[in-house]
């Protein structure tokens, strides 16, 4: 068994919430290049141009991306390893307490929901999705989750009588009718199958998978492109102004589900699709 | 695209009747910010005592909660958030206040968009997500109101040339509507 000192893991998630937060991921660079040349309304295209250039500024200069810095979600693979000095939640929010503050990010986060609704001043606690894994690994993947693109989420109970027609129908109305408040062009996470809370789950991973690389299975990644072709047909476009791009990219994950059920659910990102990840 | 158009905030009825849904524009002078907190906070504090603990007479609010300035910054990251959930309180602002522009992202409801029209106010959208962009053309930045509320109190900003587009003009022009039937297919 390795053991992995409790600072080392510290330092690296307070790094992993700058990076995340300053730097687009290549394949969001890739996408928003493809983009340009493809957008016909002339708004639509300068403002896709005017999002590269504020990446540009935000990488060079080492500041957010976007105010909202999000929701610290992580997703850790925990292999067969000893923390020395404490636990992995712990280690978590330390990291993000240091990373928000040293890196100049926004605490978004309230202590309480409904009725205080009074903010922790550190953006903690971070939301840890732990899977056990077999190698002397620990890794961690944080992807920062804006308030505007979560809001649009959508789940539904849909029933087995109403096929891959009434959940593309479901997809694409859920995207389509977010319009311009999840900052599109949007990533598109989509979960299928499972239980209530399973669902859920798989449409935020399925936000993981790299704009360009379908699902595995070629029926599923046919479904992703009729859903994303569906999608940009709706006109809704950069910003919801009207043109091509409503989306980037659409990421199906499924699971086995109940004979009685048909779970589904739509997670966004915004075009800032930010994740870091690291592997201890 | 038609060249942009540059306005001086705060503004009155004759600026924003001279605005047009799909028009760019380029803000200059000072703005206010404020968010889902502040707005609940206004709008009981003007239920209470018939004022506003803060002028809105012709004023623009942002809404934005910055990200922390970094050391030789004016402000941090500060684009802007989603504007529909500032619908319950924007007609009421108009009416109260005299408030007389709104700059967000998204669609606006029904009930803001005849307040538009009613009470002549515009609402205008800066690119969500382009926030290190925008940041650049705030050239100072106050805290005036409820400091304690952190990311959400209310600022002065001062601005240079802005950039915003016209989404709801005080006639009923909807770009957003406009825009998306355009190119549905």
């Amino acid at each position: 068994m390795k053991v992995i000192e409790f600072d080392t893991i510290v330092n690296e998630v307070k790094n992993l919430c700058m990076k995340a937060n300053y730097e687009l991921p290549d394949d969001v660079k890739k996408a928003f290049d493809e983009a340009i040349k493809n957008e016909e309304s002339p708004l639509g295209k300068s403002i896709l141009q005017q999002c590269v250039k504020n990446a540009g500024i935000a990488e060079n200069e080492k500041v957010a991306i976007c105010q909202d810095t999000g929701f610290s979600v992580f997703f850790i693979k925990y292999g067969d390893i000893g923390i020395n000095g404490g636990n992995i939640y712990d280690a978590i929010n330390e990291g993000v307490r240091q990373g928000y503050q040293e890196g100049y990010l926004r605490k978004s986060i309230l202590k309480d929901p409904l009725l205080e609704r009074v903010n922790t001043k550190d953006n903690t606690p971070a939301i840890v999705h732990l899977e056990l894994v077999e190698d002397e690994i620990l890794d961690i993947t944080l992807a920062p989750k804006g308030g505007g693109s979560e809001n649009m989420s959508k789940i539904a109970m849909m029933k087995p009588s109403d096929g891959v027609e009434g959940v593309v129908k479901f997809v694409v109305e859920s995207v389509a009718g977010a319009k311009g408040n999840p900052c599109p062009p949007t990533v598109v996470g989509v979960g299928i199958g499972g239980t209530f809370e399973k669902v859920a789950f798989l449409a935020k991973k399925a936000l993981l998978r790299p704009i360009g690389e379908h699902n595995p299975d070629p029926k599923y990644a046919e479904l992703e492109k009729r859903m994303l072709t569906e999608i940009n047909n709706s006109g809704v476009g950069p910003q919801g102004l009207g043109g091509r791009t409503t989306s980037f990219w659409v990421n199906i994950e499924t699971f086995p589900c109940h004979i009685a059920s048909m779970p589904v659910a739509v997670n966004l990102n915004c075009h800032a699709s930010r994740h870091a990840h690291v592997r201890l | 695209m038609a060249e942009k158009k540059r306005i001086t905030a705060p503004i009155d009825n004759e600026v924003v009747e001279s605005l047009r849904a799909g028009d760019e524009v380029l803000i200059n002078g000072t703005i206010l910010t404020g968010r889902d907190a502040a707005h609940k906070r206004l709008v009981e504090a003007i239920e209470k005592t018939g004022e506003s603990p803060i002028d809105l007479n012709g004023q623009i609010i942002y809404y934005v909660g910055p990200a922390p300035a970094k050391p030789g910054y004016v402000i941090g990251s500060a684009g802007p958030t989603t504007s529909v959930r500032m619908d319950a309180y924007s007609p009421f602002l108009m009416e109260k206040a005299g408030l007389k522009g709104m700059i967000g992202k998204g669609s606006r409801g029904n009930d803001v968009i005849e307040a538009m029209k009613k009470f002549k106010a515009v609402y205008l959208v800066a690119i969500g997500g382009a926030a290190a962009l925008i940041s650049k053309s705030i050239k100072k930045s106050e805290v005036v109101l409820y400091e304690e509320l952190g990311p959400e109190a209310i600022r002065k900003l001062e601005v240079e040339d802005f950039p915003a587009v016209v989404i709801n003009d005080a006639f009923g022009g909807d770009l957003s509507k406009e825009g998306i039937e355009k190119y549905k297919r």
